[in-house]
């Protein structure tokens, strides 16, 4: 047909038909081209998948196909109905999803292997004479072969490669680096396993086997809130979405609703239709402000002062003047308020000591068992002192009363939270409390309180072990700690809610600027909220208040008012922190394929931020100095003399936190020894290390011996988002340009540390080799030595899962991967088969000796009641029980590839388990082998179930794991009911025979099966809520009472001031003054750096996405008030330089009424690769967000060894926080885009 | 060099307008548009825009209808070649001076509206740059025109026109010998011919007359391929 001739129809009739009394008219012209717009929207298939970006989404995603080609997604809308009366999940989805298929065919897209081109001219030059590793020995063996090109890291220069070469390149340097250093100085980061499970697997199982280092994710991301840990002893657990739509009363509290939960937000509004009532707590006016009743805006960073007001009022009047029963009733069940604490008497005064136990008494108060562990209160019936079932010592080592019962043993009781009455006490005492209100900086509020403030106790006089103790219920110091005035005389208390007392209303509108009535309003609705419907209140809470320095006492003040009210285990109710995507639903079923545990156990795991800190040299620059942060109240002892990084060593010599690399020395050596000594390595190790033949890496990281030498990064962009210090990695972990302005303590002349080992000048490029998988070319690919194109997230097969809804995703290759990518899980098993080849070159069978920390909920928990230091000689060095514990591993780097893609042994022998309990796995492994099929090649792996394909590692997961397999989550309850001795295995009986496989998922998202793994429950009854079973099936929480642990009595808790929440201003990391002389005497603005999660991207993914830019300035932006612009002297859209002593970002300046005066918004995670012009400072490009933080450990997240206060993978330990940073802004003169080519040096070879 | 211009050119120029009109009509039909700019800026261009389609429409149809109309029809009706001159002078220059004005805010925007001048193709830009020429050469004719105001030289011209829709092989003699400028501007018309389908202009076939005499306006297309039957 033709267009032309169609349209030739004038001799035809017209026969125009009319209508709507003339106004409309019928045409018959052709219609032809409305085909074009119909062909518009056709396609050959629909693929489900979804996007593995830890936004927390997890949506389920229709992806089209057309000509083999991937032409745009919609979102599915067949999840499993919820039931009567709540909304469905759907839709669920957001614009940022809606534009990745624009990524598959960009030219952002890595299509083949890339290489640093002056590396692979060495490589092919060594390699014409020598064997692979031979061939990397001999590059790293001279300093100018190295030099040429660690030191142009990030300058461009790559050229392709084949896959067969990379994957060589890449063996070699892991066995030579194995050989040489030992196999844990080969490092790899990938975070959140729950966007794309086998991916990750599949770097980790590369690495598991060869011994190398799994690096942690969400601490250094400081999405853990550790005020998690040390209250419940779980690592985060929360409620779905769907809860919400339960709540009756909800605070947004620094949390973005809409804007960072787009897909779950639709719930806030129909909870909001349905009538519940909400306050939003934002500095700014949020996307989020709108939705409130009520909208909250202090200064960001005091949100603990304002949590302290709210927990005023509701003690005032729900607890002291009026007891609402239900709150009563829950908090002695449910919270240690009855538990007895200590009294220390310290120069003639008291403060709170540690909790009383059962061992405090002569008789032990009959407890054999742990009475180290076991927590003890008063039985109002009898009036006698008990050990209630429940607390941590009931854990471990006997069967039946870790639970929640109100019993001690057998025996009915009822404890009693306080002393108050005159018959209950033998005294009333002055008990100290620190404040650090007076610390602040010049941009928060001071006020005029001593930092001591003492308070009346009524205190019960007992006749202990070891002489007579004053002792007192954590209720009664609980409440004077908030400044309670309950009638016992004494100063630094209120009665009055307008007293200038901490933390009074009056008080904290001094230090938030909200005014006093309206916290005393909202403090009251949040509880009469939950009196009424027996807790259904509910905070949703987020990175704004976790990412400060002091996190845990914002968080702490917020889980106290939800404990205080009951709200914690009920559905609508709770604490709904919500960061990222943590949530690995079919965790155990994954843990042994990611970690190769069916071979040898244990891994090596690491916290990365401890790493990062020590190998990325940011101790060197440390401007915080303990004494700043320690308590006045502190027990005896030397804690201001020491450097953080020496708290940090100190917590890995006793076992606490976890090191990498982990001894000076080669563990295949140390291996090897003690094999030949004919000694446990434990042994070995602990003589070496007393005697000095063996060092601990951690006392000297800048030694060669001890740096990080490859580095994999893989579903991540460590150097483009999460690396805080980006400058310090830039300068020491990859030895090249930098933007730092700091000097180090050495040229400043500060204290240096007294356990690390200081060497004048510090080592710049400690890494080898850095590849990067990714399908994006994204800053950290820019920096890398190797970039591997990866599959993007419509070309492969993985699992997914998340917090806020109760589904199991898959991801699904709706298309081969393009170009040259591959899967992760291909790319790691084509570099397994690769190291096989090459390895026996150097390795063979080898003895790895691995060092492991006391692991969370394992009995290494009770390892320390006290603490010791082995190296001071306050104790014996025990291996597992005061330092870490030295394990020998063998590893078969020949048969590397072969145990990759096999199910190896131990999980028939061993058994797989979690989170304390352990269950047979045996008949899993044979329905894996008949579903995946036996591996047939002769050799260590004939016979077992076959993990080759993706798919097949998917069917692992789920096979394993009690979240998706029916039997297996009922043989986990069972293991779960001997040790509380309570029934709990109903909760899955009803899905036993249920098992979800991959093509389940494909067909439809599926709801996973209730399991001990987790706090909540899966039913057709409540929404998932954490805290549920603890609440209902009354199984403790994992902490030393076994109650949700308001008071955290550890040694080092006390010594830093936060036994109790109080409030404690950001720190000062003096970045500026060193930085000001840069401004030149220009019109500048000194403003608090905020770091939000962004509109227009999900962290630094989708940064770079055209249709994303298109919808914003096209770059990266800060967002500023007018007030301080005007200072500034700048207009919107003006380029800026932001700035401190850690380094230097460019950027276009937003100018918004939005913004609360004094801070700087940068949402974080905007790529340096688009957009970014040069800094007039440095000369060099504008760096990322990160390039003005730094990050600073906090002494009390490095605790180990004491039940919830010990480590686990992104579960305990130090976290990295950043927004207490300052920057200095003023207007860029010249914008300098550097886009002139290199000079003839630079470029020249 | 005569006979290529005025005896070939005009065949080919003819050809490629035809030819190559319904090609792109027929192949890539979603190319078939005028390509305004008005969303990225209305200033300059309503003015512009009016003066400039008004005036060009004008001058265009008064060459069709000078050059194409028969001579004997003409003379027929007792119109001088004097009054017809006279008339073509004083019309073309008006309009000629409307669409001079408003071809020369047009490119102004066209070139100096940053929004504008970003999103313009090299034909956008040349094709306007060509049609401005064409008119400012087109103006300066009137110079010599008004010279010899008896018509002598218009006539050669509807001859001309006239001998190429006959097809005489003399044709490109008539206008052998007159004014250089004439002949540029016959020159620059065969041009803008050739170019005529490759650009915006096409848009001059598909104006929506039609809205001015519509009976309705809500249209709708019936669903009926063959329209003859009767509407369900």
């Amino acid at each position: 047909m033709s267009h032309l001739l169609d349209r030739l129809n004038f001799l035809k009739s017209t026969r125009q038909d009319t209508f709507a009394d003339g106004h409309g008219q019928t045409t018959i012209e052709s219609r032809d081209w409305e085909e074009v717009y119909r062909n518009r929207w056709r396609h050959d298939k629909i693929v489900r998948s979804t996007h593995g970006v830890n936004c927390t989404g997890s949506c389920s995603w229709k992806i089209y196909v057309k000509s083999g080609i991937v032409t745009w997604e919609t979102q599915q809308t067949d999840y499993p109905r919820t039931r009567p009366d709540m909304p469905n999940h759907e839709p669920r989805g957001c614009a940022r999803g809606a534009s990745y298929s624009w990524y598959l065919y960009s030219a952002n897209r890595v299509k083949t292997p890339l290489v640093r081109g002056r590396l692979m001219r060495l490589w092919r030059e060594m390699r014409k004479t020598m064997t692979p590793v031979a061939a990397w020995k001999a590059i790293q063996a001279d300093p100018a072969k190295r030099d040429s090109y660690t030191k142009t890291r990030g300058k461009g220069g790559f050229v392709r490669a084949d896959w067969e070469e990379v994957t060589e390149i890449i063996a070699a340097a892991n066995a030579y680096t194995t050989k040489t250093y030992g196999p844990d100085r080969v490092f790899g980061f990938s975070p959140i396993p729950a966007m794309s499970m086998v991916s990750y697997a599949a770097g980790s199982r590369y690495l598991s086997l060869m011994g190398g280092t799994c690096m942690s994710f969400y601490d250094w991301y400081c999405d853990l809130p550790p005020a998690s840990p040390q209250t419940w002893g779980e690592q985060t657990d929360v409620p779905e979405s769907a809860d919400w739509y339960n709540s009756s009363f909800m605070i947004l509290w620094g949390s973005n609703v809409p804007q960072t939960r787009t897909p779950d937000a639709h719930f806030y509004t129909e909870a909001r239709y349905r009538g519940a009532k909400s306050a939003v707590v934002s500095p700014d006016y949020s996307e989020a402000a709108k939705f409130g009743d009520i909208w909250l805006n202090p200064q960001a960073g005091t949100d603990a002062a304002l949590a302290l007001a709210f927990g005023h009022v509701i003690l005032r009047e729900y607890h002291l003047d009026r007891q609402v029963p239900y709150f009563e009733d829950y908090t002695r069940k449910y919270s240690d308020f009855p538990l007895l604490v200590r009294l220390d008497e310290k120069d003639g005064r008291y403060v709170p000591g540690r909790m009383l136990r059962a061992a405090d008494f002569t008789d032990g108060l009959g407890e054999a068992n742990n009475p180290d562990w076991k927590t003890v209160g008063i039985d109002s019936k009898t009036g006698d002192i008990v050990a209630p079932n429940g607390s941590i010592g009931f854990r471990w080592g006997e069967n039946g009363y870790w639970n929640l019962e109100e019993r001690a043993g057998e025996q009915a009781i009822e404890l009693s939270s306080t002393l108050i009455l005159d018959e209950d006490h033998d005294d009333v005492v002055g008990v100290d409390f620190p404040y650090f209100g007076g610390a602040a900086t010049e941009h928060f509020t001071r006020c005029d309180h001593p930092d001591v403030l003492t308070r009346s106790i009524p205190v019960r006089r007992l006749k202990l072990k070891d002489g007579d103790a004053l002792v007192t219920t954590v209720f009664d110091l609980f409440c004077a700690n908030y400044s309670l005035d309950r009638g016992l005389g004494g100063d630094n208390v209120a009665s009055s809610y307008d007293a200038d007392v901490p933390f009074t209303p009056a008080w904290a509108e001094k230090i938030t600027g909200v005014k006093a009535d309206r916290i005393i309003a909202v403090a009251r609705e949040f509880a009469t909220n939950a009196e009424k419907t027996n807790g259904k209140s509910m905070v949703i809470l987020g990175a704004g208040l976790n990412h400060w320095y002091h996190m845990d006492m914002a968080y702490r003040g917020i889980i106290n008012m939800l404990v205080m009210c009951g709200c914690v285990g009920q559905s609508g109710g709770g604490w709904s922190h919500y960061v990222g995507q943590e949530k690995l639903r079919p965790q155990t079923g994954w843990t042994a394929l990611a970690f190769a545990l069916d071979w040898a156990r244990p891994p090596r795991h690491m916290n990365s931020t401890s790493a990062w800190y020590a190998h990325t040299d940011q101790w060197r620059y440390e401007t915080v100095t303990a004494g700043e942060i320690v308590s006045p109240t502190a027990p005896a002892g030397n804690w201001a003399e020491r450097s953080l990084i020496d708290y940090n060593i100190q917590a890995e010599r006793m076992g606490w936190l976890p090191s990498a690399p982990q001894l000076k020395t080669n563990p295949l050596d140390v291996g090897r020894a003690a094999k030949a000594a004919g000694k446990t390595a434990a042994e070995f190790v602990a003589e070496g290390l007393k005697s000095g033949t063996l060092e601990m890496s951690c006392e000297d990281p800048d030694a060669p011996e001890n740096w990080p030498r490859n580095l994999f990064v893989w579903r991540s962009n460590l150097l483009g988002s999460s690396g805080k210090g980006h400058e310090y990695f830039l300068r020491h972990l990859l030895g090249t340009d930098h933007g730092m302005l700091g000097k180090d303590l050495g040229e400043e002349g500060r204290i240096k540390p007294v356990e690390a080992k200081w060497h004048d000048t510090a080592p710049e490029g400690k890494l080898d080799l850095l590849v990067t998988l990714d399908f994006r070319m994204s800053t950290t690919c820019v920096y890398s030595d190797i970039v591997l194109p990866t599959a993007s997230w419509y070309e492969k097969d993985d699992l997914n899962t998340s917090d806020m809804h109760p589904f199991i995703h898959p991801l699904q290759a709706a298309v081969d991967p393009a170009y040259e990518s591959k899967s992760d899980w291909e790319i790691f098993k084509a570099i397994a088969k690769k190291f096989s080849e090459v390895a026996p070159e150097v390795l063979g069978v080898e003895d790895d000796v691995v060092s492991l920390p006391m692991q969370h909920d394992s009995p290494g928990e009770l390892a320390q009641p006290f603490v010791a230091d082995w190296k001071a000689g306050e104790c014996e060095l025990i291996p597992g029980q005061t330092a870490p514990n030295y394990i020998a591993v063998e590893r078969d780097y020949p048969n590397l590839y072969k145990r990759f893609t096999a199910l190896g042994p131990l999980m028939e022998k061993v058994g797989n388990g979690g989170k304390g309990i352990a269950w047979d796995t045996k008949v899993e492994v044979h329905h894996l082998q008949d579903l995946n099929g036996q591996v047939s090649d002769e050799g260590v792996t004939q016979g077992m179930a076959r993990i080759d394909t993706a798919i097949d590692a998917c069917e692992v997961i789920l096979m394993l794991a009690p979240e998706t397999n029916g039997d297996v989550a009922v043989k986990a309850w069972n293991a779960l009911e001997k040790i509380t001795g309570r029934e709990h295995a109903h909760l899955a009986a009803a899905k036993q025979d249920e098992k979800i496989r991959f093509r389940d998922i494909a067909a439809q998202p599926r709801k996973i099966i209730s399991s001990p793994t987790w706090s909540g429950i899966e039913s057709e009854e409540v929404s998932y809520n954490a805290g549920y079973t603890n609440v209902h099936e009354l199984i403790p929480w994992r902490t030393l009472s076994g109650r949700q642990q308001l008071y955290q009595d550890h040694e080092w808790m006390r010594a830093f001031g936060e036994g109790f929440v109080t409030w404690r201003p950001p720190v000062d990391l003096k970045t500026i003054a060193p930085a000001m002389v840069q401004t030149g005497g220009d019109k500048h603005v000194v403003l608090n750096f905020i770091t939000p999660h962004q509109k227009w991207g999900i962290h630094s993914t989708y940064s770079d996405n055209l249709l994303m830019l298109t919808l914003n300035r096209g770059g990266p932006v800060v967002w500023m008030s007018e007030v301080d612009a005007q200072k500034a002297g700048l207009a919107d859209n003006d380029w800026v330089e932001v700035f401190n002593s850690n380094g230097v970002l460019t950027a276009r300046v937003v100018v918004s009424q939005r913004i609360k005066e004094g801070t700087l918004f940068m949402y974080h995670a905007q790529e340096k690769i688009v957009n970014t012009p040069g800094s007039q400072i440095t000369g060099k490009r504008g760096g990322i967000h990160n390039s003005v933080t730094r990050t600073v450990l906090k002494p009390t997240h490095m605790i180990g060894g004491y039940a919830q206060l010990s480590y686990g993978f992104n579960y305990y330990g130090t976290v990295g926080s950043n927004r207490d940073e300052f920057v200095i802004v003023r207007k860029m003169d010249k914008v300098d885009w550097l886009d002139t080519p290199a000079s003839t040096k630079e470029a020249a070879e | 060099m005569s006979y290529f211009i005025f005896g070939v050119l005009p065949y080919v120029a003819l050809t490629v307008l035809v030819v190559g009109s319904i090609a792109r009509y027929e192949r890539d039909p979603f190319t078939w548009k005028s390509g305004s700019s008005q969303l990225l800026g209305r200033k300059q261009l309503i003015w512009g825009s009016i003066l400039f389609h008004v005036g060009i429409l004008i001058v265009f149809f008064g060459h069709l209808i000078g050059m194409l109309t028969p001579v004997e029809l003409f003379h027929a009706l007792h119109i001088s070649y004097a009054f017809k001159q006279l008339m073509a002078i004083v019309v073309g220059g008006i309009a000629g001076a409307m669409a001079i004005i408003g071809g020369a805010m047009l490119l102004h925007r066209r070139l100096f509206n940053p929004r504008v001048r970003a999103s313009s193709t090299f034909a956008d830009t040349g094709i306007l740059v060509l049609l401005f020429v064409q008119i400012v050469v087109g103006m300066g004719t009137i110079l010599v025109s008004i010279q010899h105001l008896d018509g002598g030289e218009m006539v050669k011209f509807m001859d001309w026109a006239r001998a190429i829709f006959t097809l005489r092989k003399d044709a490109w003699h008539i206008v052998a010998d007159v004014h250089w400028i004439y002949k540029l501007h016959i020159l620059l018309g065969l041009v803008i011919f050739i170019l005529f389908p490759f650009t915006r202009l096409v848009h001059m076939l598909s104006v929506p007359v039609r809205y001015l005499w519509r009976p309705g306006y809500q249209i709708v297309r019936t669903r009926k391929r063959n329209a003859s039957q009767p509407a369900e």
